[in-house]
């Protein structure tokens, strides 16, 4: 293979290395993609909500074949307690809509069918094979290493996710830091279809995207978030690293602690655990983007901590899609100019500038610092918690007025001035 | 659903195991205990344990997600690597 030149070799089969992939391929050029799994998919993981908008745009009407599991109808957000969950449930007529739809989706599934998409078009997989290190001469990128062999194209696209070493390697991306990265533990549940769409109240096809704050991260910055599949439920514990310790349970107990809470047991009674995994994923938005391009490489995709991650959503795949397209897109203009040094893929960064990736990241900006507010996660879930117990509660004691209950639970949890600030954090952030 | 535990989850998994070919290593001087717990609590496959004033690790049944890496910061965890291609986790629902 040493004597095969590329025009461009992609590291990665994920959402963001097929996209390229196909881009590239569709546009006739040869092109290489080197995944570690056995099989695109394989290794990757997600919470599992696609937002469609993205890759509607290379492949329109795609969630009529791709393996889709559901699409999102329902919303849930839920404060929980130890006992108790307060909770607002959204659903309206234009979430249905296939401009705005979002799906529920199993990337091992979906990753699988996305490079088969890109295959088609002529773009060449080698799977197994895990690149090693990056080929570097006079300060340009050629290509990859991977055991004993040597890849070497006219370009490089880095889209080997959200630890990138490679990325690493070559100084463009920091180790992740532990206040801007979380850990993902997450179990499929498997459970029939119908029993999914009873027990989430859905209608078939159709599906619930639930994230859920305070008990699951047992205080710390974190979260859960639960999406319906097809016949199973995707259920994960969200916890940032620099808060692990702190709390006397487990990453992996975390999420065994949620399965047991009261709101969610019924749901996934009878289920069987179908799989059990890990994923890092970074949350710190606009501030954390490393450098993008240098002579001869691109960075695309969670490889370039394109994420969003606030309290009512996690966002790296549509990001992933269109980011894997620009890259593609810049590489198809350099090409053509027949130079691949920085200056000319400084075209990448202005793009994606211009796009909603970079758009919504930087509107998000401040949405790390909302997150320091750790009332949020400790005191709120536990006010609501006291205020609705006694609007609720109806046992012969005596009913005291809203103000005489409600003003003591919100002193508690650090007075109105307090939840006031963070009112506005949140109105400047999200 | 009936509490498990993460062995018997791990027991659910498909893994290619590469028995003799350790991804990561650690640092077995390593002493500051509060570190070394927060790093025993972090990995969500359970590799690490604690035990007589010991960190001890078996890299088999890792989930590849590198949080044992960001977590201790290059003082627990010396060396991580994914293991070589086409082994360790494989994962078929994702
Ligand atoms: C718990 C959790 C919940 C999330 N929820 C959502 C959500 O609901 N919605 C959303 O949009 N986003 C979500 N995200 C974020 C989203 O999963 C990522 O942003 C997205 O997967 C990034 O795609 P990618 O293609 O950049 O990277 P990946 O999907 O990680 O792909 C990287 C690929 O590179 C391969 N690879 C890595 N290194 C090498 C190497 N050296 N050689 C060869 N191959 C290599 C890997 O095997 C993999 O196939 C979530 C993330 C987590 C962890
Ligand atoms: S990479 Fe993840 S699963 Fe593997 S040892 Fe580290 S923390 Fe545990």
């Amino acid at each position: 293979m040493s004597d095969d030149r590329f025009d461009a070799i992609i590291v990665g089969a994920g959402l963001a290395g097929s996209t390229a992939a196909l881009t590239l391929a569709k546009a006739g050029m040869e092109v290489l993609v080197v995944e570690r799994g056995n099989w695109a998919g394989a290794k990757n993981v997600s919470g599992g909500r696609l937002y469609g908008h993205a890759l509607e745009k290379i492949i329109p009407g795609f969630a009529s074949e791709a393996p889709i599991e559901r699409k999102i109808t329902k919303e849930r957000i839920s404060l929980m307690t130890e006992t108790a969950a307060t909770t607002i449930e959204y659903n309206d007529e234009d979430m249905r809509r296939e401009e705005t739809a979002s799906y529920s989706v199993l990337r091992s599934k979906f990753d699988k069918w996305l490079a088969e998409k890109a295959e088609a078009e002529g773009a060449m997989f080698v799977t197994g094979i895990h690149a090693d290190e990056m080929i570097v001469r006079d300060g340009k990128v050629c290509g990859v290493k991977a055991g004993d062999e040597e890849m070497e194209a006219d370009v490089v696209i880095l889209a080997d996710g959200v630890n990138s070493p490679l990325a690493q390697s070559l100084g463009m991306k920091k180790e992740l830091a532990q206040d801007q990265t979380a850990v993902g533990v997450k179990e499929v549940i498997g459970l029939d279809e119908k029993v999914i769409s009873d027990r989430f109240g859905v209608a078939p096809g159709e599906g619930c995207a639930w994230m859920m704050a305070g008990f699951p991260s047992d205080g710390g910055i974190g979260g859960a978030c639960l999406y319906t599949n097809k016949d199973s439920l995707s259920l994960a514990v969200v916890l940032t690293a620099s808060e692990i310790g702190n709390s006397e349970y487990s990453v992996p107990q975390l999420l065994e602690r949620v399965k047991q809470h009261p709101t969610i047991a019924p749901l996934i009674e009878d289920g069987k655990l179908l799989e059990y995994s890990a994923h890092l994923v970074t949350e710190g938005g606009y501030n954390m983007i490393p450098t993008l391009y240098r002579d001869g490489v691109l960075l695309a995709g969670d490889a370039a901590n394109m994420v969003i991650n606030i309290a009512y959503t996690v966002r790296g795949m549509d990001f992933a899609i269109e980011s894997g397209r620009l890259a593609a897109e810049t590489i198809i203009k350099a090409k053509e100019k027949g130079d691949f040094s920085a200056s000319t893929l400084s075209s990448y960064k202005t793009m994606l500038d211009n796009s909603f990736v970079m758009r919504d990241m930087m509107h998000h900006a401040r949405a790390p610092k909302l997150m320091e507010h750790k009332e949020i996660f400790t005191k709120y879930p536990v006010m609501a918690k006291e205020v609705f117990s006694e609007m609720f509660t109806i046992d012969g004691n005596p009913r005291r007025h809203l103000m005489k209950f409600a003003m003591p639970a919100l002193k508690k949890s650090g007075g109105i001035f307090k939840l006031a600030g963070i009112g506005m954090d949140a109105l400047k952030a999200l | 659903m009936k509490k498990m535990s993460v062995d018997d989850k791990l027991g659910i998994n498909k893994f290619y195991p590469d028995e003799h070919n350790p991804h990561i290593e650690i640092d077995p001087d390593f002493k500051d205990e509060r570190e070394i717990m927060r790093v025993v609590k972090a990995c969500p496959a359970e590799l690490y344990k604690y035990e007589n004033g010991q960190v001890i690790f078996n890299h088999e049944g890792c989930l590849e997600c590198g949080t044992c890496r960001v977590v201790s910061g290059g003082k627990v965890v010396r060396v991580w690597h994914y293991p070589v291609g086409s082994m360790g986790i494989e994962y078929r629902q994702g």
